[in-house]
């Protein structure tokens, strides 16, 4: 079989072997596609593929107007949409100057939580599956659609919501959701449990994640590292705690960080903001206030000429738009949006090196990418 | 016939450059501009306050000895590279702005710095001081064909290698890419605009 083409165009020596993962490999989730330099079944060094899912969003969303691009945000993180959705109301509604109502920051913040559980669900199912524990995947997805329920519930959609507009929220929530909230909150109490006892202190997910993909915490964040990923490194970065966006400041939670950096501090990091998470909705639940849901917002949309970058706490990390306007149009100059599992896949070459290639599948998992947002 | 009844466009002119306006004067900009700008003199061409956000607009010559004060600089101590990202003023002679997102663990702060860069113009990769900055970098290049010099793995990053053109530039057309676009993207601009003339007559 011949080698595939890799971009080097360098000669490699005669008893390394180069091999291609990806784009159809089921444990890249998604189309990622890794070229592997081995040495034997060690990974020499590894060259990251992206691109195959490039829309072009980005282009896209400087030729629609300010409120159309709402939905593009869905299709970025697909897994994670409402928290996309917040990310550009926000930054949108920094650049108008606009004042948000108190109860729709609130709700923003329970969808922003629960879209975290749900990603986490999705995070925890398919990266125990490529290591081999085939149940938990199971018993996750099983929480997540009780998440994509309530979710339905709100918005009507399952999977891409659109479910923010500039200035609050586009519905009030329905009667008894609260309610339906907070039951959820129960079970799923019990279920991180069920999840612990099953990877925890199992004896072939420690002798898998322990010591696999260490890094240190200066050199992830200078690697550009963001989210659970960099927190497994024992650095205390959390956009909520730093830079507080919706109702973050009013809220009480802690910021879990990992000790060793590898990727069972990564698991244990995530398994932690599955209870930190159940902290908040739990409070803002119980504390929405009254009010109204949207803020007083001009029909047309024309945010006076300037830049401006804002940053939320997405489930994979730091979730960055930068948008420019130029004070004319109805839509963006310069639409930008810092995607985090972009940086955190930066640096999986550095992870993997030195491991096996077995090793490879399990810390693709371990940083949590989704590809759409990979390749807007 | 009467003339045939025009399209409504509303063609408004280009604009040539951000407004970055100035901070009020009763704003101080933070306390790391002022050891920046004593430290390396000319290097800071001026400041700008925006919706709570600080702009730091730089000398694009002197973007290594900028990024490397503002990493090491105690008070500054900007660790964290979070974006890189360049904006498009086709009117301008320098027509990029290079716009650089720092922020620092240590502090907690943030800031932005911003170069302007010409089409051909090199312009120095800071990725030997914030190892993110390279795929950032590449994506810029991709997109916009910054000539980046110094940068470790100058590839495409989203297009295919062999793309014609930079997306993300705007005179680059949406629409995406005809068989003559993949040549030359001006030919079929050309044809393009040939064509919703003749639609309108």
């Amino acid at each position: 079989m011949q080698p595939p083409a890799v971009h080097h165009g360098a000669m490699f020596d005669t008893d390394e072997l180069v091999i291609n993962m990806g784009p159809q490999h089921p444990s890249t989730h998604g189309v990622l596609r890794v070229v592997l330099r081995l040495d034997g079944e060690k990974v020499v060094n590894a060259d990251v593929v992206i691109g195959y899912l490039h829309r072009g969003i980005e282009k896209l969303s400087e030729n629609r107007n300010w409120t159309q691009i709402i939905l593009l945000t869905d299709r970025m993180d697909y897994v994670a949409a409402a928290t996309s959705n917040v990310g550009y109301c926000e930054t949108v509604e920094k650049l108008l100057s606009l004042e948000v109502p108190r109860r729709a920051r609130y709700v923003r913040t329970i969808l922003c939580e629960l879209q975290r559980i749900a990603s986490h669900c999705l995070w925890i199912g398919t990266h125990a599956m490529d290591i081999g524990a085939m149940t938990v995947f199971l018993y996750a997805f099983r929480e997540r659609e009780l998440i994509l329920d309530l979710f339905e519930e709100y918005c009507g959609a399952r999977l891409t919501y659109n479910s923010m507009r500039i200035g609050g929220l586009p519905l009030e929530i329905p009667p008894g959701w609260d309610k339906k909230v907070l039951e959820f909150c129960k079970i799923m109490d019990s279920k991180i449990d069920e999840y612990e006892t099953l990877l925890t202190h199992n004896r072939i997910w420690l002798e898998r994640t322990k010591g696999v993909g260490v890094i240190g915490g200066p050199e992830a964040v200078a690697l550009g590292m963001c989210g659970p990923a960099l927190r497994g490194s024992g650095v205390p970065r959390d956009v909520r705690k730093d830079e507080p966006y919706a109702a973050y400041d009013e809220m009480e939670f802690d910021v879990p960080i990992g000790t060793a950096g590898d990727t069972y501090d990564r698991y244990l990091v995530r398994i932690e903001e599955f209870r930190q998470s159940l902290r908040i909705i739990r409070q803002a639940t119980q504390g929405i206030p009254e009010g109204p849901i949207v803020g007083k917002v001009p029909r047309l949309i024309k945010p006076p000429a300037g830049e401006t970058y804002h940053a939320i706490e997405s489930p994979k990390g730091e979730l960055g738009y930068f948008i420019v306007s130029d004070g004319k149009s109805t839509n963006p100059y310069r639409f930008r949006v810092r995607p985090p599992s972009f940086c955190n896949l930066q640096a999986l070459p550095r992870l993997v090196r030195g491991h096996l290639v077995a090793d490879v599948v399990a810390l693709i998992g371990s940083i949590d990418i989704v590809l759409g947002e990979v390749d807007r | 016939m009467a003339e045939a009844p025009k399209v409504p466009e509303k063609k408004v002119a280009p604009p040539s450059g951000p407004p970055d306006p100035p901070p009020p004067a009763d704003k101080a900009p933070p306390a790391f501009v002022a050891t920046l700008q004593a430290a390396l003199p000319g290097a800071v061409v001026a400041t700008s306050y925006w919706v709570g956000d600080w702009t730091i607009i730089a000398e694009a010559s002197r973007i290594l000895d900028v990024a490397t004060h503002l990493r090491d600089g105690s008070d500054a101590a900007f660790d964290m590279c979070s974006d890189v990202t360049a904006t498009d003023w086709p009117p301008r002679a320098e027509r990029f702005d290079v716009v650089y997102m720092l922020y620092s663990t240590r502090h907690r702060h943030r800031i932005r710095v911003k170069v302007k860069v010409g089409e051909h113009q090199p312009h120095a990769s800071v990725s030997g001081i914030w190892p993110a900055a390279n795929w950032f970098e590449r994506e810029i290049y991709d997109m916009f064909g910054v000539n980046f010099t110094g940068h470790p793995d100058r590839r495409r990053i989203l297009m295919p290698d062999d793309w014609q053109g930079f997306p993300q530039r705007k005179d680059y057309p949406l629409e995406g890419p005809g068989e003559l676009l993949m040549e030359n993207p001006l030919d079929w601009l050309r044809l393009k605009q040939a064509r919703d003339q003749a639609d309108i007559e």
